[in-house]
């Protein structure tokens, strides 16, 4: 669409539920009570002029330039700060406020650079709009001081502050305050010495604490604060609605453009997951997509030694086609397997895993949940009927205590950290379990009540020892469970957790928590209203993931947080699309929608829309098609999005089944890791290339829209459709809303979804059907999807990873703000001036016992493998516990952890390797072969001149 | 680690975690049938050695019987 900016109201929508009706400008209109009078004209399509008002944080009162006359009263009060009153009647236009606004915009004018036409906000700049709409022709004072010339900071990568330029009018400080909550931004200075100061008046942005989330920007109602790209490209002249592809919130952007050229990247007001935020990775880190190392052309090798060599589409396919089937027809149809990618849309991932089980003949598709939020999948599968998270985001307003476990949502999960913390200032109580001590436990206006730092791999303990604080000091809610969950159950379960052995005093040895801490939470838990519970991986990650799941839905269901607004069982989602590559039918034993494979009916219906007949056999596991390889059995593998070789763990092992397979097709971005170890190589398409749907961590499934042409020439569904035709399937799809409506055909929690309804609604929580025709924000309001919630019994079990003399600390991983996943697409922008490099957190103690300290080279061992990296020492983690991330491959980290999982699904336990730690003088051997290998492996024959 | 090994250590996790259910040899045989591929499955059938814990064992027992009328 041509560009337009976004309607701004001028102040937040009011929450109100009564009405107001008064008079503007002649005008009636009806109102919710608590609306100011500039939003009132606003929403009527009356603009009255302004500069510190925005409608993403609450009204200041400072520019003067929204005056209004209201009858009765005296003077020209703000309307920005006014709230409207039945019957009030209010003139917006009148000479006499024509001529205070004109003064008003001349002494703004008169101390502001006057370059408009080289600025790089000319057009798109609130300034120059006031100034043309109070009629502003000249400037009668004469300069004698003002702030022109100032030093420009461009310390951050992705935005300029020229002082110069600033009319003090506080919206970034207070977008940074209510909107983002770091509180970075200050007003230094009094009266004509007031200037913005991102933290102390020696620091710039980059070494202040901002976290480049751009709400700053965003408030920002001149050329001020700037996004670089708008400076050196222009200001955009179309716009189109889309989904971030980063992690699980599923923030919407209008990706703005100049032509084909994408400008900057702009929260949606409209969005139901951001609510107009956005953090750094969406945007500003989606330069990737047009990264000098995308893969543009189709590639081919006969064998991983050999350099690859650059073919057209149909070569590339058809001899992907005549492999797959070679093999097939020499080792069988269980040789062939493909990984789907909670990277790619939901059309893409469905028709990967059709491809495998019509095409291939077996049901060996797996996804990179597998590592991720399977036991997620599992355990509330088990407890509640539905393999999802229970709430919409909103749904912290009503929280009146959150129980963190295993999530670090400020660096994982920001835009909705953000809600949070707002939440938390407002008043609600903090429970954080955790390892370390994660920015969210103490922050600006933001201090946990409780963090309790247990043992890694004690999760299950401790939820278990909270519960039996509930149940013997009488807290639990009976009149609940008894009306919602099977009483019969949840007395055994009460029986178990009463039992001394799970006394948080008899448990304190193991978890290392404090029991007057873990009691008073399970107290606070317990008592208030609304309890919620948020968790990431630091939950699933484990040898008894799906336990700990299990556990926090008892927990759930025990004090009555089930079923309405601020409360519920919230995963927090990785990336972007794990909720939907999970309801896709991307694990092997099951068809969209978490129908069993084994399930007659259900297979009877995929095939006969299909026309084919479905192996009824779970297929295989991303571990089991390793361990496969590597005993001469699984022999070919399509793996779209997904980089197995550096987000698996134990990768000499994930190496070995790679090398040991006779085809490995890799579809991606860039010649990944996994690449390295692939005979033919597929280019992917970006978010911004195609179109389809991401469905987030609420359940919400949104558009993706295409908004330039892919690079590549193909979107990624035409590129497996491609496939599956050259093997003969001939498949007809015109565009992915074809594939969205037979996912609807055949999936019941989708029956009501189309593109159609999406492009109307904006957006739709599964389940959409003839029950909940506009979807489901809530489930299991009057009752569990399964009938009774049931209560697991969850007994702990420790991991057979046991720390000893050779490996006495344990190893835990996780992620950092400005990094996602295994870092292929931000290590590929500025991000990187955040992050250059995995660092190992490290206690003082054990660093001092070790003769480490912060920048010293270490290698990391365990009994899997070691690798170096420099360390950091900090007290943000316990003695005896380190840390690091995965976000570059030099580090190698999974290279140390092991092949232990979780006992339900496998899913990798990430969160806890015993390791030593040693001062070291530079690479491991290993990461020296590999770097090797991986320079050779990366070649690309010159293409030929004729 | 050998892929054997592995499989007998996944069976022996997940009948230490379902010790609590009415019949944990059954819970175990039943997620068994439910997820594992039936490779998984025939190396834990056709594998005599020893290392599986009792609930384990009998776990296995049950699934022979399960799976004594199907190819592997």
């Amino acid at each position: 669409m041509t560009y337009q900016p976004q309607v701004d109201f001028g102040t937040p929508a009011s929450n109100e539920e009564d009405m107001v009706s008064l008079t503007i400008d002649g005008r009636a209109i009806s109102v919710a009570a608590g609306t100011s009078v500039l939003r009132a004209a606003a929403e009527q399509g009356t603009s009255i002029p302004k500069l510190c008002a925005t409608d993403s944080v609450k009204s200041f009162g400072s520019c003067r330039l929204c005056l209004v006359e209201i009858e009765g009263r005296r003077g020209t009060p703000a309307s920005c700060t006014t709230p409207v009153e039945p019957g009030m009647v209010v003139r917006t236009q009148t000479p006499h406020l024509a001529k205070l606004r004109k003064g008003v915009m001349e002494l703004y004018i008169s101390d502001h650079p006057l370059d408009c036409l080289t600025c790089g906000a000319n057009g798109d700049c609130e300034l120059q709009d006031q100034a043309g709409a109070v009629g502003l022709r000249d400037v009668r004072y004469a300069v004698q001081a003002d702030h022109l010339g100032q030093a420009k900071d461009h310390s951050n990568p992705y935005f300029d502050f020229d002082p110069s330029k600033c009319i003090a009018c506080s919206r970034c400080i207070r977008a940074c305050d209510e909107v983002q909550g770091t509180l970075a931004l200050t007003m230094a200075g009094r009266g004509f010495d007031s200037k913005i100061s991102a933290g102390l008046a020696s620091d710039n942005f980059l070494g202040s604490e901002c976290v480049s989330c751009g709400a700053c920007v965003q408030a920002c109602p001149t050329a001020t604060l700037i996004e670089k790209k708008v400076v050196e490209v222009g200001t955009p002249d179309r716009s189109v609605v889309t989904t971030c592809a980063y992690c699980g919130v599923g923030c919407t952007f209008r990706a703005e453009l100049r032509g084909e050229q994408v400008v900057r990247m702009v929260p949606y007001k409209e969005g139901k997951a951001n609510r107009g935020h956005s953090c750094v990775k969406g945007r500003f880190a989606w330069g990737y997509a047009q990264h000098q190392e995308r893969i543009l052309k189709p590639m081919i090798r006969a064998k991983i030694s050999d350099p690859w060599r650059e073919v057209e589409w149909d070569e590339a396919l058809s001899y992907a086609a005549s492999e797959l089937k070679r093999i097939s027809d020499t080792y069988g149809r269980l040789a062939l397997g493909g990984i789907t990618s909670s990277r790619c849309t939901n059309e893409e991932t469905f028709l990967v895993q059709k491809l495998v089980r019509a095409g291939f003949g077996n049901n060996n598709v797996d996804t990179c949940a597998r590592v991720c939020h399977s036991p997620t999948g599992y355990g509330l599968k088990t407890t509640f009927g539905t393999s999802a998270g229970t709430q919409d985001f909103d749904s912290i307003e009503a929280c009146d205590v959150i129980l963190i476990i295993g999530a670090n949502p400020t660096d994982g999960h920001p835009v909705f950290a953000s809600r949070m913390k707002r939440r938390l200032r407002a008043g609600a109580k903090l429970i954080v379990i955790d390892p370390r001590r994660t920015d969210i436990v103490r922050s600006p206006h933001i201090e946990a009540d409780y963090h309790l730092p247990l043992r890694p791999g004690t999760n299950v303990a401790v939820l278990t020892a909270m519960a039996h604080v509930i149940v013997t000091e009488g807290l639990a809610d009976e009149a609940f469970i008894r009306a919602r969950c099977d009483w019969d159950e949840y007395q055994l379960w009460a029986e178990f957790v009463s039992d001394k052995r799970n006394a948080p005093e008899t448990l304190e040895p193991v978890t290392m928590v404090p029991a007057l801490d873990l009691r008073a939470a399970a107290r606070l838990f317990a008592s208030e209203p609304n309890g919620a519970i948020y968790y990431g991986l630091g939950v699933t990650e484990h040898s008894q993931g799906s336990s700990t799941v299990m556990a926090i839905a008892n927990l759930a269901m025990a004090t009555g947080n089930i079923g309405r607004r601020g409360v519920g069982v919230n995963p927090l989602r990785g990336q972007n699309n794990v909720q939907g590559a999970c309801d896709m039918g991307s694990f092997p034993h099951e068809l969209s929608g978490y129908r069993h494979i084994s399930d007659d009916a259900t297979r009877a219906l995929f095939e006969t829309d299909w026309g084919v007949s479905l192996d009824p056999e779970p297929g295989l596991r991303i571990p089991s098609m390793l361990d496969g390889a590597v005993d001469g059995v699984f022999k070919a593998l399509y793996c779209q999005g997904e980089d197995i070789l550096q987000s698996d763990p134990d990768t000499k092992h994930v190496s070995a089944g790679l090398a040991a397979m006779e085809c490995v097709i890799v579809h991606d971005l860039f010649l990944n890791e996994t690449a390295n170890y692939a005979h033919i190589f597929l280019p992917g398409s970006t978010f911004l290339e195609k179109n389809g749907t991401f469905t987030n961590a609420e359940r919400r499934i949104q558009p993706v829209r295409k908004v330039m042409t892919p690079l590549n020439g193909l979107e990624d569904w035409e590129v497996t459709q491609r496939l599956a035709n050259a093997m003969g399937l001939g498949w007809t799809y015109t565009h992915p809303r074809e594939i969205m409506d037979e996912i609807a055909r055949l999936t019941p929690t989708f029956a009501g979804v189309s593109f159609d309804r999406l492009d109307a609604e904006g957006s739709l929580q599964w389940p959409v059907n003839d029950a909940a025709p506009n979807g489901s924000p809530i489930m299991h309001i009057d009752g569990f999807v399964r009938g009774k919630g049931k209560f697991v019994v969850t007994d702990y079990v420790p991991t057979d990873e046991k720390t000893g003399p050779r490996f006495p600390l344990l190893l835990t991983t996780g992620r950092i703000l400005s990094h996602y996943n295994v870092g292929a697409q931000t290590r590929r922008t500025e991000n990187v001036v955040w992050h250059v490099e995995d660092l190992l957190e490290i206690h003082p103690i054990d660093a001092e016992d070790r003769g480490v300290q912060s920048g010293d080279w270490v290698k990391l061992a365990s009994r899997s493998g070691e690798t170096t990296l420099r360390a950091t020492v900090t007290d943000r983690v316990a003695p005896g516990v380190v840390y690091t991330t995965f976000h570059h491959p030099a580090t190698q980290a999974n290279v140390v952890t092991t092949e232990f999982s979780d006992w339900a699904t496998n899913c990798p336990e990430y969160k806890v390797t015993a390791v030593q730690i040693m001062p070291s003088n530079g690479p491991t051997d290993w990461q020296a072969d590999y770097e090797t290998l991986s320079t050779r492996a990366r070649r690309i024959e010159a293409a030929s001149a004729l | 680690m050998s892929t054997r090994a592995k499989i007998v250590r996944m069976i022996n996790q997940i009948a230490d975690n379902v010790q609590n259910e009415v019949d944990p040899a059954s819970a175990t045989a039943e997620h068994i049938r439910l997820f594992w591929d039936p490779r998984m499955r025939a190396l834990l059938l056709e594998d005599e050695t020893d290392g599986l814990n009792e609930t384990a064992a009998r776990a296995r027992a049950q699934l022979r019987g399960l799976f004594s009328n199907f190819a592997l």
